[in-house]
């Protein structure tokens, strides 16, 4: 391992501006330093560029499947193809992406900085879960390009145990998958409890380590009710127990009730952290005091713990027991409440501030933007008797997009945006940012605001071909999907020429007053010179610049 | 305008503003009210909130990068107001829905039967006294309909946009749905829950007729089907009843072609396996293996009894190749079908004997 100031320097271009001497990234610079590393940083790094390829690539099958949608025939793919690409978006995108996206990147990154820790409590946990995160991703995508499951992400029975396809090899790297998920979020959890600082008491510690405490406590309690799920699913379709399958005495809908009570909560799963993200940018760029901590807190858990109760919404239309119809009903309302107490916080908190413009204010206005008619719709197909026409349906289709999409993908890129300088000490060009930015919000809405009307028209969900009267609207959408794209690729483009060339950004060059500036950008290998006092509130912007930075 | 042709007109316009089809059943209009209400106050609520947002980025814009900001905390009195406001308007919004939840839920006591079986990927449309037909669902107008939906194989899912409804067909179940079509008409029918290669291909319509065609219909096709039943067998068995059904004709076969001397209908085992629940068990095969008994297998072993032995028998079935003509071999697999204690496929043609599909 290298570790000479002189030996490094000349393999570093030409700087502009004086970058801190000593960062986390600058200790070993090997790929086997970067491998064998138990930096929280450098996970959190290496978590990051994971699940972009990721990103990446169920973006390529979300468009090839925006593709063939523009024919109401079949013109690019047959049917099979279709229905595997369908899946490889669905699970790519959850799974690979969704899930681990928020936590695993900024939370590794910034959970320690906010906490005034030197790491994780549990370092080498850390890192193996990244390792069982490449590994479960290995195994599902040669599960699914080997046995070309076309089932769906959601892999309802009796289909998936009784269909010629191979199952098992996916539902084995979720399976993994999720061991991943768990040990992360254990170490959050027991690194929030154990590891703040000094006065850093659970009255102070910042928004965002608040949500990624109430999700980890959902990953922890949720996943394991996958795993079972899943090995279920494998015992039957491998080897015939027929728990869920009819033929033999089993009942499908308990799949649905099992599958659900994970995957519902799993979206909480990913739209916590993005909250958590708002909560800490709004802040940031307003310069002001959230404007009610105690209601984004209790929203929070509130989320985490109603999230529970909810998985029967899925099943409005199986054959479920009016009751249980009406009383999963009134839980997800509950849950909406908590998420419109946040959204209406978050406007709050605008009130008398300081409001900048930049890349990652954007993501925050199109969050809470998407996030309203998201949960809107929410509600509205909560109400159970919309929902029968709604029902697997393109609306439903729509609705979820606009959360785990809409909201879910602009808060990761906003904290992309924000964190960027915190973690790679540069800056990306503003102007650039913000355009990509409010691109991203147009094509967003141009490609899904047209499936909400689809869903209306009747158009159901996971169809190859489609009768001619909802060509135009498919149309609309893909070119919507085509914008979308290009907004990434300019946003590619511009972090990976930032990485290198982009302007020193200093300590804090937002101005933020979140307990992770405190220290520099990229931060020292241990994260403080010295633990800072943390003697003022989070985002306090009472008093004038003084005492902040290291 | 008179009020009545008013609100008919304002219908019409978010009707299509929100590319809605049609109102073919009598309670679409109920559920496109409550979509207009949600859809309204969301809009508008959402707009209001889009304003402030954009007001205040305007008015408290930063002016330097050193701005300090007073601190603002949220009275109690607008904190209630956000938790309030929504559960006052959520909860207004369930209850309108959730009653036209349970009226869903429930028909009507005179409803029409008809059963519906979907399997991939088509639908199949039989009424309880003999009809059936394949993608075509002939109803009458102004008189509420109760379909008994269930499935052959996997999960579908019976929609009609234009009626706003849908429910599942769950193998192994019956679930209930019910509608009235107040005009004559015609409107497709969709697979909403996914279900293999031609998911997007399994469509079918349904056709509202006025009540007297209705009548006429379903009179005839009775009559095509006393005449068919005499057709397909060009020399019925003596004894059986013209119009039997394939059922009742295996199990005629199987005593006429000396089958039951071998086979138990009553789960011992004779010289031969009994037939009760055979359909789709897995057998053990002598010298290793395992089949499960589905229609092929059956096939095979009336036609080439000693191509798959049954463990802990002896190989003395006498090949039927030739001895049983398709329509006998298709009775003989129907019946044995129908020797399943648990029946996952229930033949719905067989009439009303159902029990309310609350739950199991
Ligand atoms: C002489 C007695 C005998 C007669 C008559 C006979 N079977 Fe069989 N059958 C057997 C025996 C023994 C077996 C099990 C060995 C084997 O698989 O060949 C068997 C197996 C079968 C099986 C497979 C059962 C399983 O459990 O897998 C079917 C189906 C079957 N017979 C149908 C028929 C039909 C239909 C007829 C009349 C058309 C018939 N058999 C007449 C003796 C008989
Ligand atoms: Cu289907």
């Amino acid at each position: 391992m290298r570790q000479l100031p002189a030996d490094e320097a000349s393999h570093q271009p030409p700087r502009d501006g004086v970058a801190p001497a000593h960062s986390y990234l600058d200790h070993g610079t090997t790929v086997w330093s970067w491998l064998t590393t138990k930096d929280h940083k450098r996970i959190g790094v290496m978590f990051l560029g994971s699940v972009l390829l990721m990103f990446f690539m169920g973006g390529v099958f979300a468009l090839l499947l925006r593709l063939e949608l523009l024919q109401p025939q079949p013109s690019f793919f047959d049917g099979l193809t279709y229905n595997r690409l369908f899946t490889l978006h669905g699970v790519t995108m959850v799974w690979l992406f969704l899930i681990p996206s928020i936590p695993t990147t900024f939370g590794n990154f910034c959970l320690p900085l906010m906490l005034g820790a030197k790491d994780l409590a549990f370092p080498r946990l850390n890192l193996a879960s990244l390792y069982l995160y490449w590994f479960g991703a290995l195994v599902t995508l040669f599960g699914m390009f080997q046995g070309g499951t076309d089932t769906g992400w959601t892999f309802y029975t009796p289909y998936s145990t009784t269909s010629s396809v191979e199952v098992l090899p996916v539902l084995v790297g979720i399976f993994i998958l999720g061991f991943s998920t768990i040990l992360t979020g254990v170490n959050f959890i027991v690194s929030t409890h154990l590891t703040r600082a000094k006065g850093l008491t659970w009255r102070r510690i910042p928004l965002f380590v608040w949500t990624i405490y109430g999700t980890s406590i959902i990953q922890v309690l949720a996943t394991p009710v996958l795993a079972i799920t899943l090995a279920l699913v494998g015992l039957d379709a491998g080897f015939g127990i027929g728990l869920f399958d009819p033929q033999r005495g089993g009942d499908p809908v308990l799949y649905q009730h099992l599958f659900w009570f994970y995957s519902h909560p799993a979206v909480y799963i990913m739209i916590l952290p993005g909250m958590g993200v708002v909560s800490e940018l709004v802040c940031a760029f307003a310069r002001k005091n959230i404007s009610s901590y105690a209601a984004i807190v209790i929203s929070t858990l509130g989320i985490a713990f109603v999230g529970f109760f909810t998985w029967g919404h899925h099943m409005f239309v199986a054959g479920q027991s009016v009751f249980d119809a009406g009383a999963f009903g009134v839980l997800s309302m509950l849950v909406a409440i908590f998420t419109a107490v946040k959204i209406l916080t978050w406007t709050t908190t605008l009130y008398r501030g300081s409001i900048a413009i930049t890349a990652p204010f954007v993501y925050v206005a199109g969050f809470i933007f998407l996030l309203f008619f998201g949960g809107m719709s929410g509600v509205a197909l909560a109400t159970t008797s919309i929902d029968i026409h709604w029902h697997d349906t393109y609306f439903v289709v729509a609705h979820f997009h606009f959360i785990m999409v809409g909201a879910s993908l602009m808060a990761f890129f906003g904290a992309l945006h924000y964190w960027f300088p915190k973690m790679f000490g540069r800056r990306y060009p503003e102007g650039l940012g913000i355009g990509a930015a409010v691109l991203i919000v147009f094509g967003f809405i141009a490609t899904f605001l047209p499936q909400f009307l689809l869903g209306n028209a009747g158009m159901p969900r996971r169809y190859f071909t489609y009768p001619e009267q909802y060509q135009p609207l498919h149309v609309t959408s893909t070119a919507g999907a085509s914008l979308l794209g290009f907004g990434f690729l300019i946003i590619a483009l511009y972090l990976a020429w930032s990485l290198r060339w982009g302007k020193v950004s200093g300590a804090n060059p937002w101005g933020s007053r979140g307990y992770e500036w405190l220290t520099p950008s990229p931060p020292p290998l241990h994260n403080f010179h010295e633990v800072p006092t943390f003697e003022r509130d989070v985002h306090d912007y009472t008093v004038p610049e003084a005492g902040h930075g290291a | 305008m008179s009020p009545l042709a008013t609100e008919a007109a304002g219908n019409d316009l978010l009707r299509r503003a929100l590319f809605l089809p049609e109102q073919a059943s009598t309670l679409a209009p109920q559920i496109d009210f409550l979509h207009y209400l949600i859809i309204v106050t969301t809009l508008s609520v959402g707009l209001t909130i889009a304003a402030a947002f954009l007001f205040m980025v305007v008015k408290y814009r930063r002016r330097s990068e050193s701005d300090t900001t007073p601190r603002f905390t949220t009275p109690l009195w607008l904190e209630a107001t956000y938790f309030g406001l929504p559960v006052t308007l959520f909860l207004a919004w369930f209850v309108i829905g959730f009653c036209d939840y349970v009226a869903f839920a429930e028909p009507p006591r005179d409803a029409l039967d008809v059963y519906v079986t979907a399997k991939q990927w088509m639908w199949k449309f039989a009424y309880p006294d003999g009809p059936a037909s394949i993608n075509e669902l002939r109803v009458p107008a102004g008189k509420p309909v109760r379909l008994l939906i269930t499935s052959r194989d996997v999960i579908h899912s019976f929609f009609v946009p234009e009626f706003r409804l849908k429910h599942d067909a769950v193998p192994g179940r019956y679930t209930q749905l019910w509608f009235e079509a107040p005009r004559p008409g015609e409107h497709p029918v969709l697979c909403a829950e996914y279900c293999g290669l031609e998911h997007s291909k399994m469509r079918a319509r349904v056709i509202v007729m006025e009540a007297n065609a209705f009548q006429d219909w379903i009179t005839a096709e009775k009559a095509k089907l006393v005449a068919d039943n005499g057709l397909r067998d060009a020399q019925p068995p003596p004894g059986a009843a013209q119009q039997a059904s394939l059922r009742e004709q295996g199990g005629a076969v199987a005593a006429r072609k000396g089958c039951l001397k071998c086979h138990s209908v009553d789960g011992t085992a004779h010289i031969g396996p009994t037939w009760r629940d055979l359909y789709l068990r897995r057998e053990r095969l002598e010298g290793g293996g395992e089949v499960i008994a589905d229609e092929a297998y059956l096939t095979e072993s009336m036609m080439d009894p000693a191509a798959r032995v049954v463990a802990g028998f002896r190989p003395v079935m006498p090949s039927y190749r030739g001895l049983l003509t398709p329509g006998e071999t298709a009775a003989l697999i129907e019946y044995i079908r129908a020797l399943r204690s648990r029946d996952v496929t229930p033949t719905p043609s067989e009439g009303p004997v159902y029990a309310p599909a609350s739950g199991r």
